[in-house]
């Protein structure tokens, strides 16, 4: 039998595409993406999909959206009596689908809406981070409740993916439903893969959800360093580590996105020899510190978060990755194509260099 | 110009500069067939062991030579810096020895006198004894 | 005098056709070996006097010589090896213990050469290393736990002393003493040019070489020879020497006959005395004690050297790394049971200690588990035999490695083991004047800096090959490694896959 993700490595080859508009309006309709990411179609082989899409949940602001998978009823009940003992559950539901011929064998895919219950939790674990119990109870779950798989944890947002081409996982998802500041999209060509959902990208952790297209060569050095942190790496996949490095240096670190690119696409020792004193002092420290961070090997990943993404390619540029801005809207995609395809008089088109992070916020203005 | 010098602080005094200066003029193809010859060659260069000093000796091609100044037939004579002996016009009256400071002429089997040319005029082309010296003692450079 | 129970172990070969007795070997054997027999105008040889260090074969002009081990035999026996019956002749008429130098010989597994590396195939691109840049650099030393920021972004947060290492390898502690002058300038000059450091062992620093402190590593050992302010302020870093590889659990031992002048003035000691260091340091007999004597150092140089500790692969090394990790050292340096010595009681060298692979992944893992990892750096050593053990050694968690008996190799030892004699007719591992001299310190100095650059190249090839351009994304990267033929277990313990896994 095939192994799935988290029992065996399995290298992926991807296609990734992001759109944010910065102004912070929810101005994009998930039609969008899938429009954009299905131009680069033959960059996938149909086993695996996904989306992430910020600010879709308007009416649930401020309440953690769980996305979560079950293989069967068990897996749910025991979820749910999980969930109802630490939080409030002001919603849920399953998710909207629709069936598309190409997506086959899916899940059971519910979607809870929670708040949680800091008594409660306050009883049996004492004082705690709210932000810290909610990774605890996503790696609790995944881990210890067999059959069941939390794949979207923030707030606002939430993740869509899936076995399939990416455009049918976004047919299926319905994602025309839904309007954004900001979506990614992924595309997955696996290497081998018994075609599990919760292998599919992309991959989130709270607010941060990663799409990658790449393999890092640095995985295991990454893995073995960022487990020192209460990290598990369930999945043994590049963009799970990624996500944890990310989620790490953010909000256990207190790092800003171009301080985080600076240590996971470091620049060489000889850039940094010719940086003025003061800026070399600090790249010197930030690698020197966190050289087990550094990611090496081909990778482009777009990292959205609150309000925000960055976009990095490693510090070779093994990988393609182009941008593209028109009015508020900036446009990240692994192919020029799939920019075009939904902004045909976009303004320019570049390639950001290796190593070197587009960052980009949206207004909390508009919400 | 281009001498060989000796660096006594690294001769081990294991004499191989002798055996392959021997050999570079010795016109063999191998050292075993050189030494295995009836006359064995003889070196241009020797070396002076002392208790805890050993010194590879040889020509220092002087700019004032005078072992030509003292050669009767003109037979020893500088080119571009290298003090060279015409073999056919040695006499063997051994002049030479009694005026070189540094004894660094030899008699051959012959009764001519012989020196070094720094392999210049055999197959090897550089001295032998540099190039065969395990420990860089000595060593063919330019020097102020 | 009664029977010889030993039989010459090698046999000189000499091709009489080829010898043509220009006698250059009788006078390079410092043991004796050659001799002309003026009588019958010939080259003989006493072979009992032999030790296979190759001087005269590698000399010979003519390719006339050869060193052969000998085919006598005692009667086969699986159980009672020739090697060890010799061994029993030898204590029945000496009475003494049995002595020897350089790593342990036997048969052990070597489990460098039963893991191999990763290469990239399709789904992620190899790294030409002629067309990249491709990092070596290394740094030893603790990391911080958290960096602080000014209110503009300013870093305030230091980094605590470092070494800095243009190569993931360095000379590991050989003493001046047990060195000759020759091979100790060799090692510092080289490690200065390529960037590296080399270490003075327990020996003492000589002044004259002191231009080279930068890169030097000064240690402190149980005997505390040469140890001075000046000393432990002069290197880049202090190693405490608390064990070695070859013999775990015991001292040091340099016979008067090797402390000349030099050696004396360097110690600290008078000339002629025997330097003999203790089994423990006799201020620490508990890790407690350690820690104070790390901070004495540290105290003793403003906090701006870091402190390496050494000790050799043991059985419970990992949780005696756990411990050094929480001393206040920012380095640890392990030392395996291959290690090279330049003398060892036979028994000890080869009966104690572990191998360098194992532990290196058990102190890797147990101080990931801790959490300590970032705490202090791991430099091991122990046999570490080519640029593929680096690359070997840095996946399962090491920072960097040492090399000793690779670095004299290069020098021109040809593993006679017989260092303890003082006789070294490479120049290396002896006093004697004359035999010093036989390493010209210009050409060690060429061939070390050879050997580090064609290992530098050599690393830098198979980090290529993986898809990695830097060494630290290297370090710990055990998935870059697969067992063959291992047990369940060992595999486990490097905590490496099977090959096909």
């Amino acid at each position: 039998m095939l192994k799935k993700e988290g029992e065996i490595r399995i290298p992926s080859g991807c296609a990734i595409s992001g759109i944010i508009d910065r102004t912070g309006r929810r101005s994009i309709n998930g039609r969008t993406i899938v429009d954009s990411i299905a131009v680069m179609h033959d960059r996938s082989n149909g086993l695996g999909g996904g989306f992430a899409g910020y600010g879709i949940y308007p009416d649930y602001a401020d309440s953690y959206a769980f996305h979560v998978f079950y293989d069967d009823l068990k897996a749910r009940q025991e979820t749910e009596r999980y969930l109802d003992r630490y939080f409030d559950v002001v919603n849920m539901s399953r998710i909207p689908v629709r069936p598309n011929r190409n997506v086959v064998d899916a899940p059971l895919i519910w979607r809870y809406f929670v708040n949680p219950l800091f008594n409660r939790i306050q009883e049996d674990r004492g004082e705690i981070d709210e932000k810290k119990f909610i990774v605890d109870t996503v790696f609790y779950v995944n881990t210890y409740i067999d059959g069941a798989y939390i794949f979207s944890s923030g707030k606002n947002m939430g993740i869509f993916k899936g076995v399939g081409y990416p455009e049918d996982i976004g047919d299926f998802y319905k994602l025309e439903d839904y309007d954004a500041y900001c979506w990614t999209a992924h595309g997955r060509y696996p290497t081998n893969t018994p075609g599990w959902w919760g292998g599919c990208h992309p991959f989130a952790l709270l607010d941060h959800s990663v799409v990658h297209n790449g393999e890092i060569s640095s995985y295991d050095a990454n893995r073995r360093y960022i487990e020192m942190f209460g990290y598990k790496c369930n999945l043994l996949t590049d963009t799970e580590v990624i996500t944890y490095i990310i989620d790490y240096l953010k909000r256990k670190k207190g790092f800003d996105y171009e301080d985080i690119a600076k240590i996971i696409a470091a620049p060489f020792w000889e850039e940094i020899d010719r940086m003025p004193e003061k800026e070399a002092r600090k790249m010197k420290l930030l690698r020197n510190t966190y050289s087990s961070l550094l990611i090496t090997g081909p990778f482009s990943i777009i990292c959205g978060f609150d309000h925000g993404l960055m976009a990095l390619n490693d510090r070779l540029k093994l990988r393609s990755m182009v941008a593209g801005e028109k009015d508020e809207v900036v446009y990240i995609a692994s192919e020029e194509a799939a920019i075009r395809r939904i902004c045909p008089d976009i303004d320019g088109i570049w390639a950001p260099r290796g190593g070197e992070p587009i960052i980009v916020h949206a207004s909390k203005e508009a919400m | 110009m281009k001498r060989v010098y000796v660096n006594e602080e690294w001769c081990l005094g294991c004499h191989l500069c002798e055996f392959n200066c021997g050999f570079a003029n010795s016109g063999e193809t191998s050292m075993i067939k050189a030494y295995h010859r009836e006359q064995r060659p003889l070196s241009r260069i020797r070396v002076e062991d002392g208790d805890d000093i050993h010194f590879a000796v040889n020509c220092r091609h002087c700019k004032e030579p005078l072992c030509v100044k003292g050669c009767i037939t003109g037979a020893l004579s500088v080119e571009d810096g290298v003090i060279k002996i015409d073999q056919d016009q040695c006499i063997g009256c051994r002049t030479c020895i009694a005026m070189c400071p540094y004894g660094c002429l030899v008699l051959s089997h012959n009764h001519t006198m012989l020196k070094c040319e720094l392999c210049l005029e055999n197959s090897c082309g550089e001295p032998a004894c540099v190039t065969g010296c395990p420990n860089r003692a000595i060593v063919y450079e330019e020097r102020g | 005098m009664g029977i010889e129970y030993l039989y010459p172990e090698f046999e000189v070969h000499r091709n009489f056709d080829r010898c043509i007795k220009c006698r250059v070997c009788e006078r390079q054997c410092s043991e004796g070996v050659h001799f002309y027999d003026a009588e019958d105008d010939i080259m003989r040889a006493d072979e009992s006097k032999c030790v296979d260090c190759q001087r005269c074969v590698t000399m010979c002009p003519t390719r006339a010589l050869k060193i052969v081990k000998t085919e006598n035999t005692f009667r086969p026996n699986h159980n009672w090896h020739q090697d060890t019956i010799e061994e029993i002749y030898r204590q029945a008429t000496s009475g003494g213990a049995l002595l020897s130098s350089m790593g342990n010989p036997k048969d052990y597994p070597s489990y460098w050469d039963r893991i191999l590396l990763n290469a990239s195939q399709v789904t992620n691109p190899s790294i030409d290393p002629l067309r990249e840049p491709m990092e070596t650099k290394v740094f030893l030393g603790k990391k911080p736990h958290d960096l602080e920021f000014d209110s503009h972004g300013e870093v305030i947060s230091k980094l605590p002393p470092q070494i800095e290492l243009e190569l993931p390898v360095m000379f590991s502690a050989m003493s001046f003493g047990a060195l000759s002058e020759n091979a100790h300038k060799s090692l510092a000059r080289a490690a200065t040019a390529c960037g590296t450091c080399y270490n003075t062992g327990e020996g003492g620093l000589n002044k004259s070489l002191y231009p080279y402190g930068p890169n030097t590593i000064v240690q402190v050992a149980s005997g505390r020879f040469g140890v001075h302010e000046d000393y432990l302020k002069a290197g880049c870093a202090i190693e405490i020497k608390m064990g070695q590889g070859a013999k775990p659990g015991i001292g040091g031992h340099l016979p008067g006959r090797k402390i000349g002048p030099k050696v004396a003035e360097t110690r600290m000691i008078p000339e002629g005395s025997d330097a003999i260091s203790p089994a423990p340091h006799h201020d620490i007999y508990s890790i407690e004690d350690l820690r104070q004597l790390v901070y004495s150092l540290k105290e003793a140089t403003n906090y701006e050297k870091p402190v390496i500790v050494k000790i050799a692969a043991v059985h419970n090394v990992a949780a005696i790394a756990s411990g050094i990790a929480r001393s206040g050292a920012d380095i640890i340096a392990i030392d395996g049971f291959r290690g090279g010595t330049g003398a060892a009681p036979t028994r000890i060298r080869d009966n104690v200690g572990i191998p360098i692979e194992l532990a290196l992944a058990a102190v890797d893992q147990r101080l990931r588990d801790e959490k300590i990892r970032n705490d202090i750096s791991i430099v091991v050593g122990g046999s570490i035999r080519s640029s593929a053990d680096v690359v070997k050694a840095i996946a399962l968690g090491a920072d960097a490695c040492y090399i000793g008996t690779a670095a004299l190799i290069a020098l021109g030892c040809h593993l006679c083991r017989q260092c303890q004699r003082g006789l070294c007719n490479w120049g290396i591992a002896t006093q004697r004047e004359d035999l010093c001299r036989r390493l010209n310190p210009d050409i060690g100095t060429e061939h070390l800096i050879n050997l580090l650059t064609a290992w530098n190249n050599e690393i830098k090839e198979m980090m290529g090959g993986m898809g990695i351009n830097s060494i630290e994304a290297l370090r710990g990267n055990r998935l870059m490694l697969r067992g063959v033929g291992m047990t369940e277990k060992e595999l486990e313990i490097l905590g490496i896959k099977h090959a096909g896994e």
